[in-house]
């Protein structure tokens, strides 16, 4: 018996002893866990510095060349071709010129087809209406730009030459910036739809029913009320969709063509600033050279602006959910 | 002022009010067919050109300079390798960087930059993505333009999209489940491993189809890898050079010729079907969950 | 005087001519049924409302108060599957005949909310809302200023008109609301637990504005609040949820008779607190 209790006693130490062993071990798992995740999480960090790093790095040999004024201001772009005198030209305008022209023609399309779509679904739609047609729209938002791209060059523009007024008809070339923004417009519109109607979605009811009740027609409340009171959620998205518009690149590399072009002409050819980058990257360029160089200038600038613009709809969007 | 005296300055014009709304009704009912047309064309234009194309020699052949015997072999299995590799290094650390976020991440300065970083790395254009792999896999890290670097700057793509993602599903797990496994004694970590993670996994999986169907489509990132097309082998390891699906395409619609332009649409409606199956999967998954949690 | 019959005793022959009805009746409901999709939400109610008076809709949660209330500015119509039958006589017209537009009822027929729900926008533009979407051919400035009075608001906002109608407090807000319901001049303002949300003084500063605002309009307000009722009305209904979960009226009376000397033994339980 004694004997038996003395067992059960240093069982018992045993099992303790064990626990608190455990306990040590689960504590220094916990920690090791933790900075486990953490370094995950520091990945995105770490990402951001890379680009930006890669970006400014490989684009130091281009503007120790080329001064930063001459490139952000110069209007002539040909950095392959020399001129006849022999010169190339480094002004990135015309580049950035033909993506604003194609994202501002994308804009046109999806600016009010996008919240058109908005309003209805968030407005007027039946729920069942709703839930078929969203599905349906974010399917557009999936489909890979190289076939967007395909879309534009191939039947778009054909489509467009067939139109019989003037411009169309016979000036309108094979690349040009109208059938590139069209259906690049086609493309962003459920972005702005579907941001859009989060926005107004998330509009209080009691706000809708006020006005209603003070004789409001469907309309009325959509636009008088609704619409102004999730204003910064629907910029924001017109924001976030023209960004995509400026980074998006296979649409614009295939349908806009590649002559770096100063001009607010839709019908014409032009270069967007991503489709020049494909353009060198396809070439196989070497490394450490001028061209090399150039799309990185060219990739910072990009990076610039769409970043900018993003800081910007994400606070719009911020401010709007501190609002409901 | 007496009341009958505003009311006749009351000019409510109804029947205009409803007719204007009437008029905007069928202008908002009009954007939707747009969408709905644009779509449908760009779907019947690519079946009507691509049918005629497809084969079974069509995924069994490399390319070729003549439209009719070329295939895309190498580009489907470039794809695969691709997509392989991505999924592996995107869903750990995708997820790992989301737990931490929802269930470590003190409320601090730190963590507020690295979630507006990682919705502004949504945002960065594909192609840039394209730029910081070539700067830092293909030259710095003397991977070459090869599967690796390819799948690892895609990965950096897709990240923010499985982030994001699993955030949401972490965030669905009821706390009552997280409760009742620390009141058992269960520390932190057995907690996410063995209830919060199996619970939110449905929609993780989601997340992660949804962001690998982002990336079977990505072709500008892949170009500024690897803009080989002309690839008359199979990759059989990470260090092999590859061509994608998207980027095979890009360059058949580049191609002048007619015939061309047919196997291009053939290619994307592989690349399509591809990706409407992993969309419906997908959407499946998202239904039968959010149908079990409703019961 | 009772000015309607109590639900077990529905007169047909009420489906008359408009004639019928008497010259200080704003509101005349005969035999209204209303539905949810499957579900009977109101079942057979009868109810006149008087003119320039204040109507308190009393009873249990789940009686269907608000429910009949939103009947008389056919809101309920917003409301997907909702379906009205019987009859809504307002100055003598079927408020729910097909030729009828719900927003000239709702022209009409004012209403304030449970919860102040003024418009982000500024206190002015509040009060001008519904004159602007009606085409409003007058003084905007003198309207505005006009209804803020009337809504005992004037003093207290006069040097903020265009800050954010948010920007005040909860009590303003909700007198906002209501001088927004009154500029528009309509008949009859329905009030849907107005005070429900607000404090008590705020609360006081509300009945008081009701006992104002009935020398010239038809005020129907709903209310948890008995002592409201008995302080603010001068009719009292009582409502509650039979056996099906349909809404019925109980009684109708003058405020004074229902709460002294209720005719119904349900109406005398939730008055004294017995049950509801």
């Amino acid at each position: 018996m004694a004997r038996d209790g003395i067992a059960r006693r240093t069982n018992r130490a045993d099992a303790a002893m064990q626990l608190s062993r455990n306990r040590k071990r689960g504590a220094l798992q916990g920690r090791l866990v933790h900075w486990l995740f953490f370094a995950c999480a520091v990945m995105s960090i770490v990402t951001t510095f890379g680009i930006v790093a890669s970006l400014l790095s490989q684009s130091l040999g281009f503007f120790r060349e080329i001064p930063l004024w001459d490139f952000l201001f110069g209007t002539t772009w040909s950095p392959i071709l020399r001129d006849a005198e022999g010169n190339r030209h480094y002004g990135v305008l015309p580049l950035v010129s033909g993506t604003v022209l194609v994202a501002a023609l994308a804009a046109a399309v999806a600016v009010p087809a996008g919240l058109a779509i908005a309003i209805y679904l968030a407005e007027y739609a039946p729920d069942k209406i709703r839930r078929t047609i969203k599905p349906i729209l974010e399917v557009l938002a999936g489909i890979p730009t190289v076939v967007y791209g395909y879309f534009a060059l191939t039947f778009v523009t054909p489509m467009l030459q067939r139109i019989p007024l003037r411009p169309f008809q016979e000036d309108l070339l094979v690349f040009n910036a109208l059938s590139a923004g069209l259906v690049m417009g086609l493309m962003i519109i459920p972005m702005v739809s579907s941001l859009s109607e989060d926005a107004m979605v998330a509009v209080p009811r009691s706000l809708r029913s006020a006005a209603y009740a003070l004789g409001a027609t469907r309309l009325e409340v959509s636009l008088r009320i609704v619409v102004p009171a999730a204003l910064s959620g629907i910029v924001a998205s017109f924001i976030l969709a023209f960004s995509r518009a400026i980074g998006e690149t296979m649409l614009v590399t295939l349908a806009a063509g590649a002559t770096p072009r100063l001009t607010f002409n839709p019908i014409e050819s032009i270069q967007a600033m991503t489709a020049f980058i494909v353009q060198l990257a396809l070439g196989e360029t070497p490394r450490g050279t001028l061209e090399y160089n150039t799309i990185f200038a060219v990739g910072l600038l990009l990076f610039a602006f769409t970043l900018g613009m993003n800081v910007l709809g994400q606070f719009l969007v911020r401010r709007f959910r501190e609002e409901y | 002022m007496a009341k009958a005296a505003v009311t006749a300055l009351l000019h409510p014009r109804l029947a205009l009010r409803k007719r204007i709304g009437g008029a905007a009704y069928v202008a908002f009912v009009l954007a939707i067919f747009l969408g709905l047309a644009g779509l449908a064309s760009l779907l019947v234009r690519v079946l009507w050109e691509g049918v005629p194309w497809l084969s079974w020699h069509f995924v069994t052949e490399y390319p070729s300079r003549f439209p009719e015997q070329a295939g895309m072999l190498s580009a489907i299995f470039g794809t695969l390798w691709i997509m392989g590799l991505t999924f592996l290094f995107t869903v750990p650390v995708g997820v790992g960087a989301a737990v931490y976020l929802e269930e470590y991440a003190p409320k601090n300065w730190l963590t507020r930059i690295i979630e507006v970083n990682i919705s502004n790395l949504a945002g960065v254009p594909s192609i840039v993505y394209g730029l910081l792999g070539l700067a830092v896999f293909v030259q710095i890290l003397s991977l070459g333009r090869t599967v690796l670097a390819g799948a690892l700057t895609m990965s950096l793509l897709v990240m923010p999209i499985v982030i994001i993602a699993s955030r949401e599903a972490i965030r669905a797990v009821p706390s009552t489940y997280r409760e009742a496994s620390y009141g058992l004694g269960a520390t932190k970590f057995q907690t996410v491993r063995d209830v919060v993670l199996p619970h939110a996994t449905p929609g993780i999986m989601t997340g992660t189809i949804l962001a690998m169907s982002r990336a079977i489509g990505e072709a500008a990132p892949m170009i500024a890898i690897s803009a080989l097309v002309f690839l008359t082998f199979v990759p059989t390891d990470p260090l092999d050079k590859f061509t994608v699906m998207p980027i095979q395409i890009f360059n058949w619609v580049s191609q002048p010729q007619a015939g061309f332009r047919g196997i291009a649409a053939a290619g994307i409606i592989i690349l399509l079907g591809v990706l409407l199956t992993m969309n419906a999967v997908a959407i499946y998954i998202r239904n039968r969950t959010q149908k079990r949690s409703e019961e | 005087m009772t000015t309607a019959t109590t639900a077990m005793t529905t007169p047909h022959a009420t489906a008359a001519a408009p004639a019928a009805v008497s010259a200080d009746t704003t509101l005349s409901v005969t035999n209204l049924d209303m539905h949810y999709g499957a579900f009977r939400a109101l079942r057979g109610i009868n109810l006149e409302v008087k003119r320039h008076a204040v109507t308190a809709l009393i009873g249990p949660s789940g009686s269907g108060k608000s429910t009949l209330l939103r009947c008389f500015n056919r809101m309920n119509d917003l409301v997907p599957g909702a379906r009205v039958e019987g009859q809504v006589l307002f100055n003598g017209e079927d408020i729910y005949h097909p030729s009828v537009d719900p927003t000239e009822v709702r022209l009409r027929v004012g209403m304030v909310f449970q919860k102040p729900n003024p418009f982000p926008k500024s206190v002015y533009d509040n009060v001008a809302f519904g004159l602007r979407i009606n085409g409003f051919k007058g003084n905007m400035d003198d309207a505005v200023e006009r209804s803020l009075r009337r809504a005992a608001l004037w003093d207290e906002v006069k040097d903020r008109l265009k800050q954010s109608g948010l920007a005040l407090s909860g009590g303003q807000q909700q007198r906002l609301c209501i001088a927004r319901a009154v500029a528009v001049q309509p008949d009859v303002i329905l009030m849907d637990e107005p005070a429900s949300a607000l404090d008590p003084i705020s609360t006081l500063a509300i009945e008081e504005l009701m006992r104002e605002l009935c020398r010239d309009y038809t005020i129907v307000v709903v209310t948890h609040n008995m002592q409201q009722a008995a302080r603010a009305s001068d009719w009292t209904a009582f409502m509650t949820m039979g056996e099906d979960r349909a809404g019925h009226l109980v009684e109708v009376g003058s405020t004074q008779q229902i709460f002294t000397n209720p005719q119904d033994e349900r109406t005398e339980g939730y008055i004294t607190g017995r049950f509801g």
